[in-house]
């Protein structure tokens, strides 16, 4: 090997280095415009949206308040106020992460600190698979189980409602909380719990009091995560929704969140209407951007 | 010897990309020796038209392809050449003409009121219709039926059948109740009503099968014969729109349904064929 080695270089070198020097340059330049390719995506895709978006306040005399904070969306008849959707959104999203969160984070403190290795081997996969179901499969799952149940066992008139959104978010963001929180849960130094331990005080006092707060910092992104997650949420919202066009006054409405808007209606929409669902993809696009603002401040602050 | 492999890795992934790149011009010269009609549009006409492209394409040398995205991005595409034929449940609007397009007429369809086989109520009238999609009526037990409440199930704004439906019934977008689920597509609509006792929806004549019942319209059958009759009202043609330049194969494809093989599969499709 030595001796071919040897060999090699002593034919590159008497080539020059000229064509080694060429080939690097080259690699480097096409990793380069690899990693610019994400960045451009993201820069036309943002742009793409802001520009169709925002069309019909600059140039079609809309504005831009009434879209906010109007109660119609009546699209053939030139009324577009997404308030019932943005009122759905944060509904459906509030109420995931009502039920989500402590059976995430509970499941992430079992797997991080309690579990037997046995048991966690099973339930870790289970997760992480869960995570990896086509989102559509949950909106059928959802559509096949939970509405009819609902239906069926609470006499709702119609099963596609906020409630059924809710539970079906709910699964959907658990493996996000449990992946990250487990994760920070894990990193907090074994010291802290060997002292809190050492000081008499028991192990489930132990994790709430002292591992816990420790880990907050990646917690916090975890749910932040987790939130985003039902956020934008699209395929499965559609199919349990109902996509009615009310504000939500309870559990039992069907709803229309802004995802499911779009995509509900970009395949018939044209001229302003299509301009419209641009608009109401800045709408979202604003709150994931405010969701992604604080995970930075939170994971910076886990930082320090 | 390691790097030397690394810039064999990396030449070959570069050839394998510039080789993806060339292929998407060799398979257009290629299907020089087939044609390509491309279709897109409504999904009420989308089954009718893969039925006759089905067997349109058993006996000429030519390729079809149909994707179902809605009535209007159909026209809207047929305008912008990204299709060469688009397909509309509904009439089209004075913009749509404007910009030059024509229509073909290739058959008829009927809209039928469903409801859950359960439901007793068989018949409405044409005002009854109104009435519970406008949300006046609001309880089965109004109707002659059950005392439960009425879920209304309607298409999406924008959508070819729902214009047609509700220019028929006589009623604007704004006006129809507002806690009515709205669903995607006609076999969205067939799935909800066919889960939910309360629930009653529109849908396209093709989709009528045992999952739903369908209501008869002033005392009138939803039947093929009582459209072209006239007696039953809530129907509409199926349009394809095309530009004036579409190339032959597709004009051939447009010959072809309009003759009496053509009309025969619109038929068997459970569409209503131009004449009988």
């Amino acid at each position: 090997m030595n001796i071919q080695d040897k060999n090699e270089l002593e034919q590159q070198i008497s080539k020059g280095n000229k064509r080694k020097y060429f080939l690097e340059s080259l690699s480097s330049k096409v990793f380069l415009a690899c990693a610019l390719l994400s960045v451009i995506s993201l820069l036309l895709i943002v742009g793409f949206v802001f520009y169709k978006g925002s069309n019909p306040f600059i140039t079609g005399g809309y504005s831009f308040f009434d879209f906010l904070f109007g109660s119609d969306w009546v699209p053939s008849e030139d009324k577009f106020g997404i308030f019932p959707m943005i009122v759905a959104s944060i509904y459906a999203t509030i109420g995931a992460l009502i039920i989500g969160v402590p059976i995430g984070l509970l499941t992430a403190i079992f797997l991080a600190e309690i579990a037997p290795k046995s048991v966690a081997k099973i339930v870790s996969p289970a997760i992480q698979l869960l995570a990896g179901i086509p989102s559509v499969l949950y909106g059928i799952f959802g559509l096949a189980i939970i509405v009819p149940f609902l239906q069926n066992n609470f006499g709702l008139a119609r099963g596609q409602s906020l409630i059924a959104v809710i539970l079906v978010l709910a699964i959907m963001m658990l493996p996000t909380i449990v992946t990250v929180a487990e994760t920070a849960i894990r990193a907090v130094p074994k010291t802290y719990r060997e002292g809190s331990l050492a000081l008499g005080v028991s192990q489930i006092g132990t994790i709430f009091k002292v591992v816990v707060p420790a880990a907050k910092s990646g917690i916090m992104a975890a749910i932040v995560l987790g939130l985003g997650r039902a956020l934008g949420e699209t395929m499965a919202v559609i199919l349990v929704a109902g996509n009615s066009l009310i504000i939500p006054t309870s559990l039992t409405d069907s709803v229309r969140p802004l995802t499911t808007n779009i995509a509900l209606e970009m395949g018939y929409a044209a001229g302003t209407h299509q301009e419209m669902l641009f608009a109401t993809g800045i709408v979202l696009f604003s709150f994931i951007l405010i969701l992604n603002f604080v995970l930075a401040r939170i994971t910076a602050k886990g930082a320090q | 010897m390691l790097k030397k492999t690394c810039y064999f890795i990396g030449l070959t992934i570069l050839m394998v990309v510039l080789a993806a790149c060339n292929s998407k011009d060799t398979s257009e010269s290629n299907s020089g020796n087939e044609d390509l009609i491309t279709i897109s549009g409504s999904t009420s006409v989308g089954p009718l038209a893969e039925k006759l492209a089905e067997k349109y394409e058993e006996t000429e040398n030519v390729k079809i392809e149909i994707n179902q995205i809605g009535s209007s991005a159909g026209i809207t595409n047929a305008i912008k050449d990204v299709s060469q034929i688009g397909m509309s449940s509904r009439d089209l609007k004075q913009e749509e003409i404007d910009s030059g397009i024509k229509e073909l007429v290739i058959a008829y369809d009927g809209i039928v009121v469903v409801a859950h086989p359960s439901n007793p109520v068989k018949d409405l009238t044409m005002e009854q219709v109104k009435q519970i999609f406008t949300g006046e009526i609001t309880n089965w037990k109004e109707l002659g039926g059950k005392d439960l409440e009425i879920v209304v199930v309607s298409r999406e704004d924008g959508s070819g059948s729902r214009d047609a439906f509700q220019e028929i019934v006589g009623y604007k977008s704004g006006q129809l109740i507002r806690n009515a689920i709205v669903a995607s597509g006609n076999g969205n609509i067939k799935t909800t009503v066919a889960t939910n006792k309360h629930a009653v929806g529109f849908i396209s004549f093709e989709y009528i099968d045992e999952t739903v019942s369908a209501m008869d319209i002033n005392g009138v059958k939803a039947e093929a014969g009582n459209v072209l009759d006239g007696n039953y009202q809530l129907s509409r043609p199926f349009l394809f729109v095309h530009k004036e330049d579409v190339p032959e194969a597709a004009t051939k494809f447009m010959d072809f349904i309009l003759s009496a093989d053509g009309q025969k599969i619109v038929e068997a499709a459970g569409a209503i064929p131009l004449t009988k």
